[in-house]
């Protein structure tokens, strides 16, 4: 394929990708909407003040960036693997696999069907958290370029669950049991300052806290950690998760028999 | 000489489980040929055809796609063909008209153009009034046309059908025949697989049968149906004979000194060898059918027809 017709493949991937979901969007951007809004009601509004600041900030502007972030990893996770499982699922995938798109091509473009979503996302809970509290980023290009890099990273893992997936069930394994679990432990709710020094030591082990703490870094301009060392691991982990999804596509018997 | 549109050469594949679908095959296809691959259910053919089509890979063996070696230039291969599945593998929450959009974008045509074909490809097929439904919302009948519509939005020079009519009711049969010849007609190179005889005998010139992964037989029409409708019968004689009696220019050959055999039209009577036989003395105590290979092919896959109903996904839906 020429540059044009890769260029031309490539959109047309993730112009599918988005008009999917858009189409679902009962399941894919008012859930999100619904549960920040929950968070911030019960967290920002009514318990919040009880908690009192936290690293110089009331509480909800603490949690705000955390809770985008949230919202942002598990809709980028949730739309690759759901789509390209789906796809595989109802053989849809073989339009793309007979087709002379190559694989970078198709990786990358589900990729960025969850970075699409993710972000869009985070666009929609970042408005809805303005009506709770004010949020006024301190470093823009930090900010941007974290929730990017973030979207990226848990889109290609999402894309790496799909192609391991058997059933409908073993898409909502990894999110429940893994995603969920880390991110709360990550630093959402939470400096981990607060906590005993066996269990700071344990959370610096969670690759999510980097992440939250790179993008709260970004907003407020504080940290629990040096975010030179987050954009590093995000990248590494990107670097990491492409070649092996770029490995899957090409030898995945379940994809190609 | 024009390179053909398919070389295959020793062919094989092996699935994971160990089972060998194809045992080393070999075929032909020239351009603009209409071709059949035909065989019984699990003979090997939707595997050659997810081997051209890059959904299987084989473990032995060269594919060329008018000259091209799957194994060094399969992206380019891939333009040149167009490919009906045997199961419905589109989206199934998808309005048909993206889907045929979307597939051609896939290709690499830009959206304009896209959109184009995927009009002239909806009407050719009948498929256009129903351009804004999802998918799942057609009927049986329709979803088949959506996948030649599909295979043809980048005009393929050529275009592999698995099974197109299998399930499909006669009279939707009937107007894929049409289309189908009509397509070849204008130049593009056909290849299907069938289980139905009648079907590769109303449409294509050349056949290949494929039984058990391995090509049994690969020759015109034509001369297929010849050999099908010869028969050959062995007679047993009461007495000793030294030589072949004279069967009046039948073909016709001694197997021993108490047998002989001889090939007969199907349609002609065998009163004529009895009286000649009688003539010359030579009583006969037993006569057998000698089956061959192909036949017994063909009653299996005649069989296999009869059982199968006509129209398993007829139209459900207006
Ligand atoms: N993924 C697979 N794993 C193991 N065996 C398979 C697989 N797919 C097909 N087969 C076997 O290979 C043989 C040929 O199958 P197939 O090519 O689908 O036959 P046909 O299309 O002629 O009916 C069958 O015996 C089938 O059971
Ligand atoms: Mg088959």
């Amino acid at each position: 394929m020429s540059g044009t017709e890769k260029w031309i493949a490539f959109i047309t991937i993730i112009v599918r990708e988005v008009r999917r979901f858009l189409r679902i969007w009962p399941q894919t951007l008012l859930p999100p909407a619904i549960t920040i809004t929950l968070y911030f009601v019960i967290f920002g509004t009514l318990i919040g003040p009880r908690i009192g600041p936290m690293a110089g900030f009331n509480y909800i502007e603490f949690v705000a960036p955390g809770l985008i972030m949230l919202s942002v990893i598990t809709n980028s996770y949730g739309n690759v693997v759901s789509s390209f499982y789906g796809a595989k699922f109802g053989k849809s995938v073989e339009e793309l696999l007979v087709s002379p798109v190559p694989n970078y091509i198709i990786l990358t473009g589900f990729v960025m069907g969850g970075v699409a979503r993710g972000l869009g996302v985070g666009v929609i809970v970042t408005l809805l958290s303005l009506f709770f509290t004010r949020l006024n980023v301190e470093h823009i290009v930090v900010t941007c370029s974290v929730v990017f890099l973030t979207s990226v990273l848990f889109s290609l893992a999402g894309f790496i669950n799909a192609v391991f997936a058997r059933s409908f069930d073993d898409i909502s394994i990894i999110p429940s049991f893994v995603l969920t679990p880390l991110t709360y432990l990550g630093g959402i709710f939470y400096s981990i300052d607060m906590l005993p020094g066996l269990w700071e030591g344990v959370s610096r082990a969670n690759p999510i806290l980097y992440m939250i703490n790179a993008f709260r870094f970004g907003v407020l301009g504080v940290s629990d950690i040096d975010v030179g060392w987050a954009f590093l691991m995000i990248g590494l982990f990107i670097v990491g998760l492409y070649a092996y999804s770029m490995y899957l596509l090409v030898n995945s018997k379940g994809l190609r028999s | 000489m024009t390179e053909s549109a398919l070389t295959i050469r020793n062919l094989r594949k092996a699935y994971d489980n160990g089972f060998e679908a194809l045992k080393g095959i070999d075929l032909d296809v020239e351009q603009g040929d209409f071709f059949a691959l035909l065989g019984p259910n699990g003979a090997g053919k939707s595997t050659t055809i997810g081997i051209l089509c890059s959904l299987v890979r084989k473990t032995g063996g060269q594919v060329k796609i008018f000259g091209l070696d799957i194994d060094s230039r399969f992206s380019e291969a891939k333009k040149y063909i167009g490919i009906v599945p045997q199961e419905f593998n589109f989206n199934q929450f998808e309005k048909i008209y993206d889907i045929l959009v979307t597939q051609a974008g896939y290709f690499g045509i830009p959206r304009r153009l896209a959109e184009q074909r995927a009009e002239k490809y909806l009407r050719l097929l009948d498929l256009w009034d129903k351009r804004s439904t999802q998918a799942m919302m057609l009927s049986g009948g329709m979803k088949r046309r959506l996948l030649i519509a599909r295979s043809l939005v980048h005009e393929p020079r050529l275009l592999i059908l698995d099974e197109p009519t299998a399930g499909v009711d006669i009279e939707l049969r009937r107007s894929m025949w049409h289309f189908l010849r009509e397509i070849n007609r204008q130049g593009t190179t056909i290849i299907l697989t069938t289980h139905y005889l009648e079907e590769a005998e109303s449409l294509c010139r050349n056949v290949a049968i494929i039984d058990r992964g391995r090509i049994v037989q690969n020759t015109s029409i034509k001369s297929l149906l010849k050999t099908l409708n010869r028969e050959v019968f062995i007679f047993d004689t009461r007495d000793a004979i030294e030589t072949l009696p004279d069967l009046g220019g039948l073909p016709g050959h001694l197997l021993d000194e108490h047998s002989f055999e001889v090939e007969i039209q199907k349609s002609d009577s065998l009163n004529g060898v009895f009286d000649r036989l009688s003539r010359q003395g030579v009583e006969i105590v037993s006569m057998r059918n000698k089956a061959n290979r192909l036949e017994e092919l063909f009653v299996s896959l005649v069989r296999a027809n009869s059982d199968e109903p006509a129209a398993e996904e007829n139209e459900e839906v207006a």
